[in-house]
Order: structure tokens, then C-alpha cells, then sequence
């Protein structure tokens, strides 16, 4: 699998994307600059954290129309497979690849910190090689990612095992406490209808590198691989 | 505001275009220039200066740029070590060798006017400096901290100010990239007005390119600005940040500058870019005043001149005038000299991050300053005379010692007395909530700690940040220290403290200290009693520097965190605390060889390093919790801090303790507290008969740190210590049951500790 | 007497809008042409009851002052309409 990681600019987590995937995980990676059309033949496309266009008007808002977003979307229509993580995922939110929207938090307020995780099914490629029952501890970094979706619309994306992962307490309970945006129903991280799109918020490449002295994150990224 | 004048009468050569006012005295002095400077610019001019090349001098000659009423003293503190590349003054900051052909940039700079008056804005553009003074030497930050001092945490306005400064920090920096891995609040009365705001940032580079150089030389090479168009933010921002705050400041304060972190992003990228491009002459960040800041101190540097066309430089506003374009203190601007000819693949990186850049002028042999606006010379300066180092003005201030000092040396610990065994747990249930000595989680969750994913602090903490340069096993060790009060109480001894605790803090962290920056926040240089606090801090930074081996690498100078209330002519208690925050750089080579504060097993065994004293000066606990606010600072000594420090290294590169914590804000107990806490294990521990109990658990006597060891390295452990004849003494034992107990009583549970212990800012600031 | 303020906080003039400056980018990004400058701010709408309409202006006035805008950067304007 070749992986293509897109620099927009004000993205920040396309270099630490980059390190993961090679020095950690071992695999192919390159970086793809917004302005091309060119996918360089990548398998899978990553759009990386950060603050895309500063984050200006809605986060995501301003990187969806970037030229590279065209062969993106083309290459999630082929079935391509395609993630965005933290401002990734509200770019393709934005680009309506993936349902609904990410608000500003509850809190109105930035937060970075570790919260934990759990699949909430394991049919899908980033949840595949995940335990169901245990808890996965991720980071957070972001002001906007208070999952939100009308009433059918979530009933649509739970019914069809659409939702890959819900915040949760230590011990694993989707409860309020533990919701640290909060999102709907807990969710921290989405697919599309095909399974072949996918978007969350927490940052599993901040959880990869044994020297963090955190190595959950890279569970998921594995997954990826199968 | 004088009278503004466009059109002025040009240099001797030059003809007469206008008649106009030639500025007076009074002008000067609106200007916040003194008789003498005003005479001595007509010398250096040898004529009388116009309105734009008055207020050149004004901005130049500030102490925010030139430094003259500090540099003597600054210039007394050491600025070698073998690893210095760049040193103090020489460029945009302080470059070390770090080995392997890598070496960190780093510097601190304060913030703290601007942010007294618009919190957001002020300290989000304090970070956007700071990081351009790193990247302009070609070196990628890759970790931030800041040093922040407030008033009164129950006032409107201090919950004003946290609020906003936070925000504003998160805000840039988080939208930047680089992550802020920590950092040092304090709360206190002196502060209300005058809040400090200071903010650090370290970076690598690879030695094999030599760092860009913030210089001007070559005739016809062009002269380029970069970033963003030129408004009038700041005008004269920088003689205003030399003057108190009072209600005719506020009056004519000046247009905020409004930072814009995206814009700075690609700003970094682009700049490392072209340096590596090999094409760069020189180039310096558009800071404090500006492009006169910039053309006149490369170009000194470089001992060349520039023309420069004032037209060209792109502009936000209309009608703008020469001076005001001189004196912008707009954000997110670089000045770049390059080599003639290779404009085109210098625009083609600036062109792939969409920024503008645009050729304003070129550098000529004149060592001078030609500006030309609608095609007349509207100023001629020479570029020397205007900077520090070269003809700004160096004065030698007066200092006496303030009255206080020796009202604080008579305090007597006997009039004080002890804690019972009961008060105990209300002393410690008491400092663990205070604001000063609180969980900072409010604070630092809203900054980006993770990015880069290089800060090997976030799930194991250390006493200082670690940070990992990537592609490497080497770590940067980083902190920022300075308690006030101890500077109040005794500059030089206090001062020194602060530059010993930033090296403790390395030390226990497993790093070697290399070198430090300053952040001197001071009152108003003018006052002989501040003037001696500002050179008593300076006495002791330096021998403790010298002491530890850590050069200065560079650092900032604030004066006037100072108001003077109405009806008064202000004196040293109207200033805030003397401030010389520390920021110090360590090394710590293979990531593995780190040390972590916390506890880790069930049963092991804690002991003090160094000695107990019996000593409550200035103590957190003495200044609040007994209401003392006049006391000497802490025991202290130099030479026994350092065999301390280098006794705990052995510890630690010899594998023999599990964690390691120093003693600060709040003493022992509260070190011991906040060992237990990240893993929830509690202790027992034992007071020693021979000293009070209040200055046994609560006083902040330096040079001591609680370690814990497993039961099974004792003997190794105690006999390394007693052949190099160090100082300790058994504490207790590490228990799981997250009870704390102190002489076989119970002073209460863990969680009792952490509820206080991270709801104190949570409940002021929600 | 009730009154609905419609309520304007724009940026100052002379004052940098990052935002607006990075819209206006996107915009182009997406083919709109010949925009010249794009600025951002807030609306805010608020009821209020007064006795008199000088009364109502007085009172969203102080609002706008003291908490809705921040004067040090931002201009405020606002509409007064009766309702009811």
C-alpha cells in the first residue's frame, strides 16, 4: 500500500503523518502538495491535521475547493481509500464526503489532551484488527469536532455500521463525562456508505512512536494495513 | 501627536522641497527622546532632523531596541561556552551546537504591554515574534513555553486577562504547529495592571548549511519585504512600550496588531525554503519598529547602506506616511537581502505559498539610509548610529537600595508559630489549591502540547519539557523558571535561585544544562530602588550562570511593568515583582536515559537529596497562608546546590532512582504530592524531630529533591551518596493505597488531593 | 415596549482581518473573480424592552460597548425595529 499524505496550506500534522507511516510503520509514504492533480499512484490518501486556510471561516471550508480535492474525490468515487484526520476529517466533511458536520466544541473551547476510544464495530478497515471490548487511548487536538448530524442522517450512519469510534471512559462507557466535544452519540470518527471513507478527530499517529511512551494509536494505523 | 509633515527638506545635497516646521524640542520630547539625545541626533546629522528621521531616532533609540539603559549590566553576564555558535546580540537569537551537526536556536521575549491592554491579540503576536526570530536563522521550532504572571485570580480583570492570553497563546501556536510543552504561571497582587507575558520558542538546524545571518552587504544586491502588507499597527509601539501605563497611554494607544498564525506558517515554510536555497544574504524578522529596525541593523551589520523606494512596499491602508510605514510594527513580515540575479527563484518559492514579497530597494556602499516616498527623499540616516552596539545611546543609571530590603532581612522565623500535627493537613489541603501551586491542566489543554510528535513529557512528566529532535535519540530539555518573590526579597540571591531551580529542573529530568535566555521584567529603570533590583538580578544571574557553565545566549529586556496611580510619583512598590524569568536549554542524549517525577512502584523507598533547613522565608506558605509578605529569600548556596545537582546526576546515569522531583512552590509535602499523584499511589512518610514542622514540610529552602528508589538499590544508593559525601535522609515508603500520611497520621486521601488540586482554575475561570 | 436590534461588529477598517484575507483566497481558489476585499464579522440580534426607542438605543449601545464588540478593534453598528 502507497500512501499519499496532502500538504494543504496551514496543514501541521503532515510531516508527523509522514514519520509515522515510514520511520514507525515501516511503509510507503509520500507527501502531495494541493496545487497538483497528480495522486502519484497513491493507494491510500490521508488528509492530515492542522489549520487548513487558518482555519478561517469554518475549519475545512477553504481546503475542499484546493485543485488536488478534484482526483480526491474521484479516487473515493473509484473506491479509492481515503482518511482525514482532526482537520482532515472536516475538510471531507465539508466536501461532503463524509455526513454531517464538526462544531465548535460545547465548550467553546480548544482542547488538547488524551481520551480514550472504542471501535464501535469491527467490520471496517481501521477498526479490523481492534478489540471490540478494550479502550484505546488517543489524542485530541481541536476546536471544532462536535460530531453533529440531524436526527436521520444519524439514525442512517448508526444503522448501517457507518460510526468507527466513540469516546468512552478508562473503563469503556460511551457516557457524557467522557465526551470531551460533545459530539453526538459520542462519536469521534465516521465512514461513508462504502467503507472506504473515513474521518476522526482524535490523532492515533500521536500514539505510534514508542518514545511517546503511548503506543495505542498505532493498533489503528496497523489496521489500516490488513 | 506632533504635527506630521509629508513633505520635508531633504539631506545637504539635496534642494529644499517644502518649507515646513522643523521639529522642535518639544517634538523630540512627545517622542520620549531626552534634550541630550535631541542633540546629539543633530550631531550625528549635522543638521536639524525632519519629522520622519526624529522619529527614526525615537523608536531606534528605545529602550526596546537599543537597550541603553540596560546593556552595561547585560554586557557583565557570560556569553561563551564552547558550544556557542552564534552569541548573544550577534543574531535574531542565541545558536548552540548540540553535536551531529545540529544545533538549537532559542530565545524568550516578552509581550507584556500589548497584552495588558488587548490579552488576545498581544500575546498571540508575542508567540508569532518570538517563533520568527528562530526560523529567520533557518531553524524549524520545534517547541514553545511561556512564563506568565497575573494579578489578583477573584478580579474581573485578571480573569479577563488568563482568559484572553491563553486563548491568544493557543490560538497562534496551536494553528502554528509547534507544540507548547509547558510553561510557569503565578498569580499575584503586583501583577493587576501589569501582567507579563512571555513567551519562548526552540528550533533546530543542520550546521552543514551555516545559519542564516541577519546582515546586509553587496551594492545592488535587492532588498525584498515578505508576508503582510504594511498597516499602521503599532506605530510607534515601541516608544510606547518604553512608557507606563497610565491614562494618557491609554489614550493615544495605538491601532492593535492582529496576528495571523496561517499567514506565519507559510511564512516559515517559505523562509526555511529559500535559505536553503544557499541565496540569502541576510534576513530579519519585522519585530518591534519595524522596517527601520530591520534595514538599519542589517545594514550596520553588513557596514553598508540601502534605497529604499517606500512606494513600493505594499501597503493595507491608504495615505499611509513615510514614518508610519517606517514604524509598523504590522505582523508577519520578513526584510530578505538576496544575491542580484536570482530574484526569479526566490519569487518561485514565495509564489508556491502564495505570499507576496516585493523588491523595495537595494543595497548601496553609503553605509546610509536613503527612503524615497513619491519620488523624494524623505529621510537620510546613517545606519550605525542608529543601533545598539553602534551610536544608541548607553547610559549608567543610578541605583540605591530600597528601603524594604532591610525591613525584610529582620524577619525572625521565631515570631511564627509552628504547625501542630493537626494543621498539617489544612496547610497542605491549602497550598495544593492555591493558585500558584494548582494543576496549570485549565491552562495547557488549550494548547497544542502533542504536535510534532516529539514531546516524550505528555504521558511520562519530567520536572523540565523533553523534547526529542526527530531523526535523532537526542533531546532538547527544556524550562522556564523565575519566582518573583524571591527576586523582591533578595535580587541576587533570588535571581540566582532562578537560574539553579532552571538547572535542577533539567538536571532531574536526566539533562546536562547548556545555556540560557533571559526575560528581564522589571519597573521603571528611572527608579534608583528598581534600577537595584535590576542589577542585583543581573549580579546573581551571573555567577550562578557561570556556576553551572550555562552561557546567555540572549533574551529581552522589559522595563516599565510599572503604573503609577494618579496623585503620585510612583516609587519600587508600584512595580511588579522583579521578574528575570530563566529559560534554559538542556541535553539529554538518548531518550532512554530520561528522568520522570512520578513514583512507580508500590514500596519504594523516597528519600531527600540535600538537607532540610529550618527556613520559611518566602515560602508560599509564609506569604500566604500566614499572611508574611516581607522575608528574606529561601536558604540558598551555590556551590551546595550544584554538588546536589551533580550527586542526582550520578543517581540517574547510574540507574538507581525511579523518579526524581525537587523541592519548589510549596515545599516537600506538596513534591511528594505531586510525585504520587499522575499514578495514584500515595506514601507514608516521617518528619525529622530536629526541625519545625512547618519549614520541614512547607519551607522552600533550596537544593533538595525528592527522589523514590526500589527497596532493592538501597544500599547502592545510600552509598553512592555518602562517597561523595552528599546529604540525605529517608522519607518514607510509596504506598498504593492513595492514602498520604505524614508521622503515621492520616493528612488525606489522594483523591482528596487531586479534586483540590485541578478544581482551583477550573472554578475562577469557567 | 419591545425592540429587536439587529446588530453589526466588523473589524475596524485600518485593523488586519486574517480571515478575511484567507476567504478572499478561497474565493479565488473557487473562480469568483474581481473581489476586491472581503471582510468578516458578527450579527448579532437581540430583543430588548424599554420604555422609549432613545431608551432601547441606549441600552444596546452600552451593550455593544461594554461586552458585545471590543472597541480597541472593533466598529459596531446597529438597526432599532418596534415589535409588536
Amino acid at each position: 500500500m502507497k500512501f499519499g499524505i496532502v500538504v494543504f496550506p496551514g496543514s501541521n500534522c503532515d510531516e508527523d503523518m509522514l514519520y509515522t507511516l515510514t520511520a514507525v510503520m515501516g511503509q510507503k509514504a509520500v507527501k502531495l502538495w494541493h496545487k497538483d492533480h497528480d495522486l502519484q499512484g497513491c493507494d491510500f490518501i490521508i488528509l492530515p491535521g492542522g489549520f487548513s486556510y487558518g482555519d478561517y471561516l469554518r475549519s475545512g471550508a477553504i481546503a475542499r475547493f484546493s485543485p488536488i480535492m478534484t482526483e480526491v474525490s474521484h479516487h473515493a468515487q473509484r473506491g479509492g481509500y481515503v482518511m482525514g484526520i482532526c482537520n482532515g476529517f472536516q475538510i471531507l466533511v465539508e466536501a461532503g464526503l463524509l455526513e454531517g458536520a464538526l462544531l465548535r466544541n460545547h465548550n467553546q473551547k480548544y482542547v488538547c489532551k488524551n481520551i480514550f476510544l472504542k471501535p464501535a464495530q469491527t467490520d471496517s478497515l481501521p477498526t479490523k484488527k481492534l478489540n471490540p471490548k478494550n479502550t484505546y487511548q488517543i489524542p485530541i487536538a481541536h476546536g471544532e469536532g462536535r460530531y453533529y448530524a440531524s436526527a436521520e442522517t444519524l439514525r442512517k450512519i448508526e444503522e448501517n455500521g457507518q460510526v468507527l469510534f466513540r469516546y468512552v471512559s478508562a473503563t469503556g462507557n460511551a457516557d457524557e463525562a467522557s465526551n470531551p466535544n460533545g459530539s453526538l452519540n459520542n462519536i469521534a470518527g465516521i465512514s461513508n456508505i462504502g467503507k472506504n471513507v473515513f474521518g476522526m478527530m482524535p490523532h492515533p499517529e500521536r500514539a505510534s512512536d514508542p518514545i511517546l511512551g503511548n503506543t495505542d494509536g498505532k493498533n489503528i494505523l496497523e489496521s489500516l494495513l490488513s | 501627536m506632533p504635527t506630521e509633515i509629508i513633505k520635508t527638506y531633504l539631506g545637504s545635497k539635496n534642494k529644499y522641497t517644502k518649507m515646513e516646521q522643523t521639529p522642535t524640542l518639544e517634538t523630540a520630547r512627545k517622542l520620549g527622546l531626552l534634550p541630550e539625545e535631541f542633540d546629539q541626533i543633530k550631531e550625528i546629522l549635522g543638521r536639524n532632523p525632519n519629522f520622519t528621521e526624529l522619529s527614526i531616532f525615537s523608536v531606534m533609540w528605545s529602550e526596546h531596541c537599543s537597550y541603553k539603559n540596560s546593556i552595561v549590566w547585560l554586557k557583565k553576564l557570560p556569553k561563551d561556552s564552547p558550544r556557542m555558535l552564534a552569541k548573544a546580540g550577534e543574531e535574531n537569537a542565541g545558536l548552540v551546537d548540540i553535536g551531529d551537526g545540529l544545533a538549537c536556536c532559542f530565545k524568550i521575549e516578552s509581550h507584556n504591554h500589548p497584552s495588558a491592554l488587548e490579552p488576545y491579540q498581544g500575546a498571540a503576536t508575542g508567540v508569532g515574534g518570538i517563533n520568527r526570530d528562530i526560523f529567520t536563522m533557518g531553524a524549524r521550532p520545534i517547541a514553545q513555553l511561556n512564563s506568565l504572571r497575573f494579578g489578583n485570580l477573584e478580579t474581573a480583570r485578571t480573569k479577563f486577562l488568563v482568559k484572553g492570553v491563553v486563548k491568544g497563546i493557543g490560538d497562534y501556536g496551536n494553528a502554528f504547529g509547534v507544540p507548547t510543552v509547558g510553561g510557569e504561571v503565578y498569580f499575584d497582587d503586583c501583577y493587576e495592571i501589569n501582567p507579563l507575558v512571555n513567551a519562548f520558542s526552540a528550533g533546530i538546524l543542520d550546521t552543514k548549511n551555516p545559519p542564516a545571518r541577519a546582515t546586509s552587504y553587496g551594492v545592488g544586491n535587492p532588498v525584498f519585504i515578505v508576508g503582510s502588507a504594511t498597516g499602521k499597527d503599532g506605530i510607534h509601539g515601541a516608544t510606547f512600550a518604553s512608557e507606563d501605563i497610565s491614562d494618557k497611554s491609554t489614550a493615544k494607544l495605538p491601532a492593535v496588531q492582529v496576528g495571523d498564525p496561517f499567514q506565519e506558517k507559510l511564512l516559515l515554510e517559505a523562509t526555511l525554503e529559500i535559505i536553503q536555497t544557499g541565496y540569502v544574504i541576510g534576513i530579519q524578522d519585522m519585530g518591534a519598529a519595524g522596517i527601520i529596525c530591520s534595514t538599519s541593523e542589517m545594514s550596520a551589520k553588513g557596514k553598508h547602506g540601502m534605497r529604499i523606494n517606500l512606494d513600493l512596499v505594499p501597503m493595507r491602508q491608504p495615505n499611509m506616511k513615510p514614518f508610519e510605514i517606517l514604524l509598523s510594527e504590522s505582523q508577519e513580515r520578513m526584510l530578505v537581502v538576496i544575491q542580484k540575479g536570482k530574484e526569479t527563484e526566490i519569487q518561485r518559492i514565495f509564489d508556491k505559498w502564495d505570499l507576496h514579497c516585493a523588491q523595495i530597494g537595494e543595497v548601496t556602499n553609503t553605509e546610509r539610509l536613503h527612503f524615497y516616498m513619491g519620488g523624494e527623499l524623505v529621510a537620510d540616516v546613517p545606519a550605525e548610529p542608529l543601533v545598539l552596539g553602534g551610536g544608541a545611546p548607553v547610559y549608567y543609571r543610578e541605583y540605591s537600595e530600597p528601603a524594604y530590603f532591610k525591613e525584610f532581612q529582620k524577619f525572625d522565623i521565631q515570631t511564627v508559630s509552628d504547625i501542630s500535627e493537626a494543621e498539617i493537613s489544612e496547610v497542605a489541603k491549602f497550598l495544593i489549591a492555591h493558585p500558584n501551586i494548582c494543576s496549570r491542566a485549565w491552562i495547557y489543554e488549550q494548547y497544542d502540547s502533542m504536535v510534532g510528535t516529539a514531546n516524550t513529557s505528555t504521558n511520562q512528566p519530567s520536572d523540565a519539557a523533553i523534547v526529542n529532535v526527530k531523526g535523532t535519540n537526542k533531546n532538547i530539555v527544556i524550562t522556564v523558571d523565575c519566582n518573583g518573590r524571591y527576586v523582591k526579597s533578595n535580587p541576587e540571591e533570588g535571581c540566582a535561585i532562578a537560574v539553579a531551580e532552571a538547572a535542577r529542573n533539567v538536571v532531574c529530568s536526566g539533562g546536562e544544562p547548556v545555556a540560557i535566555t533571559n526575560n528581564l521584567n522589571f519597573g521603571n529603570p528611572y527608579l534608583p530602588e528598581v534600577y537595584w533590583q535590576f542589577v542585583g538580578a543581573i549580579m546573581g544571574m551571573k555567577k550562578a550562570c557561570e556556576k553551572f557553565g550555562t552561557p546567555v545566549t540572549g533574551g529581552n529586556v522589559s522595563f516599565y511593568n510599572q503604573s503609577t496611580p494618579k496623585n503620585s510619583s510612583g516609587g519600587v512598590e508600584n512595580a511588579v515583582f522583579p521578574t528575570p524569568t530563566i529559560g534554559m536549554l538542556g541535553l539529554l542524549e538518548g531518550v532512554e536515559n530520561k528522568m520522570t517525577l512520578d513514583f512507580k512502584e508500590n514500596g519504594d523507598l523516597i528519600y531527600l537529596v540535600g538537607r532540610s533547613e529550618n527556613c520559611i522565608n518566602s515560602s508560599e506558605y509564609l506569604y500566604s497562608y500566614r499572611k508574611i509578605k516581607g522575608s528574606p529569600s529561601p536558604k540558598f548556596d551555590l556551590d551546595y546546590e550544584y554538588q546536589v545537582q551533580e550527586a542526582v546526576k550520578q543517581l540517574i546515569s547510574q540507574k538507581l532512582i525511579h523518579s526524581a522531583h525537587d523541592c519548589s512552590d510549596g515545599g516537600l509535602l506538596i513534591a511528594l504530592i505531586e510525585s504520587a499523584m499522575p499514578r495514584g499511589f500515595g506514601f507514608s512518610i516521617n518528619t525529622d524531630q530536629d526541625f519545625r514542622k512547618d519549614a520541614f514540610l512547607f519551607g522552600e529552602a533550596q537544593s533538595r529533591i525528592v527522589v523514590s528508589i526500589s527497596p532493592a538499590h538501597q544500599i547502592k544508593f545510600e552509598g553512592l551518596l555518602e562517597d561523595l559525601d552528599m546529604d540525605f535522609s529517608f522519607l518514607g515508603t510509596v504506598n498504593k493505597g492513595g492514602i498520604l500520611e505524614v508521622d503515621r497520621r492520616e493528612i488525606m486521601l489522594m483523591s482528596v488531593a487531586k479534586s483540590l488540586f485541578f478544581s482551583t482554575l477550573p472554578n475562577y475561570l469557567a | 415596549m419591545k425592540f429587536l436590534a439587529k446588530i453589526n461588529v466588523m473589524p475596524q477598517k485600518e485593523i488586519l482581518d486574517p480571515q478575511g484575507k484567507a476567504v478572499m483566497i478561497g474565493l479565488k481558489n473557487l473562480g469568483v473573480q474581481s473581489l476586491h476585499e472581503v471582510r468578516i464579522g458578527k450579527h448579532i440580534e437581540l430583543e430588548v424592552d424599554a420604555d422609549s426607542e432613545t431608551q432601547a438605543q441606549e441600552k444596546v449601545d452600552f451593550a455593544c460597548k461594554n461586552l458585545l464588540a471590543n472597541l480597541i478593534m472593533e466598529d459596531y453598528f446597529f438597526e432599532l425595529e418596534k415589535k409588536g
